[in-house]
């Protein structure tokens, strides 16, 4: 490839820059991601965490010999690497077909089953729960009628079983969202050369279609196993303990205690997590995914035949009964009067709905509020840390990329007490406001913790564009901020787009860092009013009203995005026809 | 009775005096655990009681709530209103209440084994609560099973897989049902019914909230719950039961003044409305029922409303020493946890495998066989360590945060993985005599 940049009259390089390949406007890129890293994720998770590295005078190691030491430990990593790997599978075998039925083949409603696919990941905090259980649950509705019928059970939820299955249905949307946007922006010239040269069925899709589509795939996967390893929602509903997570979140919720274990535990989550992350990555070093699309881009759609269409139907059909499973066990539960050892609740009703209404209109506001914000400030950043790491030679560009990764290991209540720490005694200008408990803390605080998921998004994008449209760009004078505003950012929309969505939905019903920085009703977002109501037995109804409630926000917000990204992309594709 | 009367007179005219100089702060904000049905009747009658003030509730977890306080010392929220004794006490120590001698009168000076407010003044027991068992009447009547009584009835073989509980190193109020048990019974008898009662939980629940969800729910029959949970799920609808076994304890849930609080006259203001005959009339509101503190209002509470002050099954057999208590408070927790919840499943198979030897030792009776469970039976019920060694500070220290006060201990991860190896290898033995004892004959 022809060196573009020697054409290129301005601006001019000298030095370090051009060695780094870096601008000025990579810098300010740079300096924008430190300063937000260091702002909000670092400072405040130090000052929390320096107890893991003190015994008391100075710092010391002791502490993670004696994890190494500890037997439940080293059976509770063993567990959280079995567990997040299995969850990988399950979520591979859900996700890849649907992804693929729906971006490969002409089908009616497609655009449904992403939006309904995005779904698990918004499991409203202890609703969840309580409605998992009912559906799953040893006597919940599955197996209540199992046991009338056929006389056994079938332990969804015992064991590190049940979480692998529970954490298989709740992420698998990582894999489809990031693998559609990859698929979407495969080459169709690859795929008619393909077939030029013979080859179909199985073979395209294993030989040519897949492989060109890893990047996303990859990207998706390290996500599910970043987070299922670092998960807590689901050992903690399923009262397994022998895992890494539950077994940090034990001791460093402990009223008042300031067990070093517990941040021992973090610390080496946030180390594996960022090792799996590393490892994924370079299972695609050296090979190139990127192709120089036209514009639009995507796979040709075909027209299934009968038989094919209904296999498609039944297992579409299969895969989103299951994942949704929670979330129509929600909505009976937000209907239902009495819902106790039996297969339905005694009767139905509205009237939680009528109490949720009264007193919940303002949180729906700020959860779209700040949860859009949250995303926005993600695919800025995440975008922003892409493009560093694989278009430049900035020294420790992979330092911001894996300190942005580790976010996704630091617990809630570690970075909302660290913000306290840092923030609280700061004000606001004019107001006097504490900024530590102003709302936009909320939303950065919401950013920062999912900040992963749209970066790893964005890198799987931008790995698929091919560098030289960029060079081409430059050589018609575009300068780096118009090549990042008119070229990268457009091309990327796809993975940007399910980077936007996938932190957008998991802030919605983020709850630890919440529940500390929340001071009033009126600022308080919809995950707060579900924590509220789910602690008496007569809140569960509006409880799980608010958790259908923030589905329903979310699915909305969703079906939204994509039609944007629709309209968009159906623009580009015929102005590409058009030229 | 001069005295009386001029004391008396004194105190009310101390009261308007003072009620009368200074008006109350426009607002008053209070971080709490509780729930909406707990908090909502009683700010919107003290609002009605003092017109000019505004209660901001901020509803949060005890942990979350604790650590908040801890934060914002520079403007604290005013007051701190929750259940469990611990967080009050985490607070004290860490100095962030103030003292307060609060007026109300008819307020009993204890309730169950513990004094009702904090001695030394910095948090007030506001209504009492007492553990017990909660349990699905649905669940039980599908699974042919009997109602239990006594802690000693979840020891029965009928309830393997039935019971679940939260650890009592996440709720404050399971610790001290452990404790209440360890006191009453003794440190040796009482861990045997904890671990014999442990080998027929089904599971131990991290939330404390988990326990009653899972039993509103019918996913298993019974838990080992605080009263209210029990109650107030009742009284929602739910087909569940609740009952005080006699080795019981009660404990006042509480609240504080922060210290450093913005608004300490509407504060003050506050905690004698809670303890006041209009405040404790509240709590015995179906969605509340709480125990009140005040003996006089239990003559308003409706048939069979559970009341420590006469009722002599409840809190009462048991003297609760604090100081021991507290000397060992995190080395039980940990304690419960190794032998326990992170072992439940080779405990389950330990007590399994013992009751299936013992009910076929009923049908063929041998001494080999009942030798054998016997020895099984004290290995699964074996302790690492005894009472002695659980109040040294030399062991015990080792769970405490490091304070100068304080010896240099050995490091608590030492013991821990000294007592998991310990409890696993215990259950494992007790499994394998209890298999050979059923093959006996």
């Amino acid at each position: 490839m022809a060196d573009a940049s020697l054409s290129l009259p301005a601006p001019r390089r000298v030095g370090l820059l051009a060695r780094w390949e870096t601008t000025p406007f990579h810098l300010f890129c740079a300096a924008t991601v430190a300063i937000f890293l260091i702002a909000f994720l670092i400072v405040p998770v130090a000052t929390v965490v320096f107890v893991a590295f003190w015994d008391g005078q100075g710092f010391t190691l002791v502490h993670f010999a004696d994890f190494f030491r500890t037997s439940i430990m080293m059976e509770a990593t063993w567990n959280s690497i079995y567990v997040a790997l299995m969850a990988v599978v399950v979520a591979t075998v859900i996700a890849v077909p649907l992804a693929y039925f729906t971006v490969r083949f002409k089908f009616k409603g497609a655009a449904l089953i992403q939006t309904l696919g995005v779904i698990p990941l918004v499991m409203p905090p202890f609703v969840g729960a309580v409605a998992m259980q009912l559906v799953y649950g040893r006597n919940g509705s599955i197996n209540l009628l199992l046991m009338d019928w056929f006389g056994f059970r079938i332990p969804f939820m015992e064991g590190l079983n049940g979480v692998i299955f529970v954490q298989g249905l709740h992420y698998f949307p990582f894999i489809l969202l990031n693998l559609s946007a990859a698929l979407a922006n495969i080459d169709s010239a690859m795929e008619e050369s393909a077939q030029n040269l013979g080859a179909s069925g199985w073979t395209l899709f294993s030989r040519i279609v897949f492989p060109l589509a890893m990047p996303g795939y990859i990207a998706g996967a390290a996500l599910v196993f970043a987070k299922v390893f670092d998960d807590l929602a689901t050992p903690l509903l399923l009262n397994v303990n022998n895992m890494l997570a539950p077994q940090a979140y034990l001791r460093i919720t402990s009223v008042g205690l300031a067990d070093p274990m517990g941040y021992v535990i973090s610390t080496i989550l946030v180390l594996l997590s960022v090792l799996a992350v590393w490892l994924s990555l370079l299972s695609l070093k050296n090979r190139d995914f990127a192709t120089q699309q036209r514009g639009g881009g995507g796979l040709s759609k075909r027209e299934l035949r009968p038989w094919e269409k209904i296999g498609a139907y039944v297992f579409i059909a299969v895969a989103l009964l299951l994942a949704l499973s929670p979330h129509i066990g929600i909505l009976l539960l937000s209907l239902g009067t009495i819902w106790s050892f039996s297969v339905l609740p005694d009767a139905f009703t509205f009237k939680h709905y009528l109490t949720v209404f009264r007193d919940a209109g303002g949180m729906m506001g700020n959860t779209v509020l700040y949860c859009g914000l949250a995303a926005l400030i993600d695919v800025v950043l995440g975008t922003m840390i892409a493009y560093l790491v694989l278009r430049t030679k900035l020294p420790g560009r992979q330092i911001i990329d894996q300190i942005a990764m580790a976010a996704v290991a630091v617990p809630g209540l570690v970075l909302g007490i660290g913000i306290l720490r840092v923030y609280f005694d700061v004000k606001m200008p004019f107001s006097g406001e504490s900024v530590a408990t102003f709302w936009v803390m909320l939303a950065i605080a919401y950013a920062v913790r999912r900040l992963p998921y749209a970066l790893r998004s964005c890198t799987a994008a931008l790995q698929q564009l091919h560098r030289s449209l960029e060079e081409a760009a430059e050589c018609l004078g575009a300068d780096k901020s118009a090549v990042m505003r008119k070229i990268v950012v457009p091309l990327m929309a796809g993975g940007i787009l399910a980077g936007f969505v996938t932190s957008f939905a998991t802030a919605a019903v983020e709850l630890s860092a919440t529940l500390l920085l929340v001071t009033r009703d009126a600022s308080a977002p919809l995950s707060y009013g579900i924590y509220v109501y789910m602690q008496s037995p007569a809140g569960r109804g509006p409880g799980a009203a608010l958790g259908v409630i923030a589905v329903v926000v979310v699915a909305v917000a969703t079906w939204a995005a994509y039609r944007v990204a629709e309209r968009d992309r159906a623009k580009r594709t015929r102005e590409g026809a058009a030229a | 009775m001069i005295r009386l009367a001029a004391l008396s007179f004194a105190a009310i005219f101390a009261f308007t005096g003072l009620a009368g100089a200074q008006a109350l702060e426009e607002r008053v904000s209070i971080v709490t655990s509780f729930s909406r049905d707990v908090t909502t009747p009683f700010v919107e009658a003290f609002q009605r009681r003092h017109p000019g003030t505004r209660v901001e509730i901020q509803n949060r977890s005890t942990t979350a709530g604790v650590s908040f306080i801890r934060e914002t010392r520079s403007n604290p929220p005013d007051m701190f209103w929750a259940s469990a004794p611990d967080a009050f006490e985490v607070l004290k120590k860490n100095q962030l209440l103030q003292k307060y001698t609060p007026r109300a009168e008819g307020i009993a000076p204890r309730v169950g084994p513990s004094p009702t407010h904090d001695p030394e003044g910095f948090y007030f027991g506001f209504a009492a609560s007492g553990y017990g068992i909660m349990y699905n009447t649905r669940y039980l009547r599908a699974n042919n099973l009997p109602a239990p009584k006594e802690w000693d009835d979840l020891k029965k073989p009928v309830y393997f897989g039935h019971i679940g509980i939260s650890a009592p190193s996440r709720s404050g109020t399971t610790h001290l049902t452990i404790e209440t048990i360890l006191q009453g019974e003794g440190w040796d008898k009482g861990w045997a019914t904890l671990l014999e009662i442990g080998g027929n939980l089904v599971s131990v629940s991290d939330r404390s909230f988990g326990v009653p969800d899972a039993v509103n729910s019918g996913q298993y029959g019974l838990g080992i719950v605080i009263d209210f949970f029990g109650l107030s799920a009742k009284a929602s609808g739910f087909p569940v039961e609740f009952v005080y076994p006699s080795v019981t304890t009660i404990v006042p849930a509480n609240i504080g003044i922060v210290a450093g609080a913005r608004n300490q006259r509407a504060a003050q203001a506050f905690v004698e409305f809670l303890l006041s005959e209009e405040g404790q009339l509240l709590l015995l509101d179906p969605k509340i029922q709480r125990l009140p503190v005040r003996p006089a209002t239990y003559a308003r509470a409706p048939q069979g409303y559970p009341n420590p002050f006469t009722d002599p099954s409840l809190g009462r057999r048991v003297t609760f020493d604090g100081d021991k208590s507290e000397a060992r408070y995190e080395l039980v927790n940990s304690l419960y946890d190794r032998l326990i919840t992170f072992r439940l499943k080779e405990l389950n198979e330990a007590w399994k495998a013992i009751h299936a030897a013992e009910a076929s030792l009923a049908r063929r009776d041998n001494a080999e066989g009942r030798r054998l469970v016997a020895e099984a039976r004290r290995l699964a019920s074996a302790l690492p360590l005894t009472e002695a060694e659980a109040g040294d500070p030399a062991i015990a220290g080792a769970f405490q945060e490091r304070r100068p006060d304080r010896p240099v201990a050995a490091r608590q991860a030492e013991f821990e993985e000294r007592w998991d190896a310990f409890a696993r290898r215990n259950y494992a033995e007790a499994k394998s005599l209890a298999e050979r004892a059923a093959r006996a004959r």
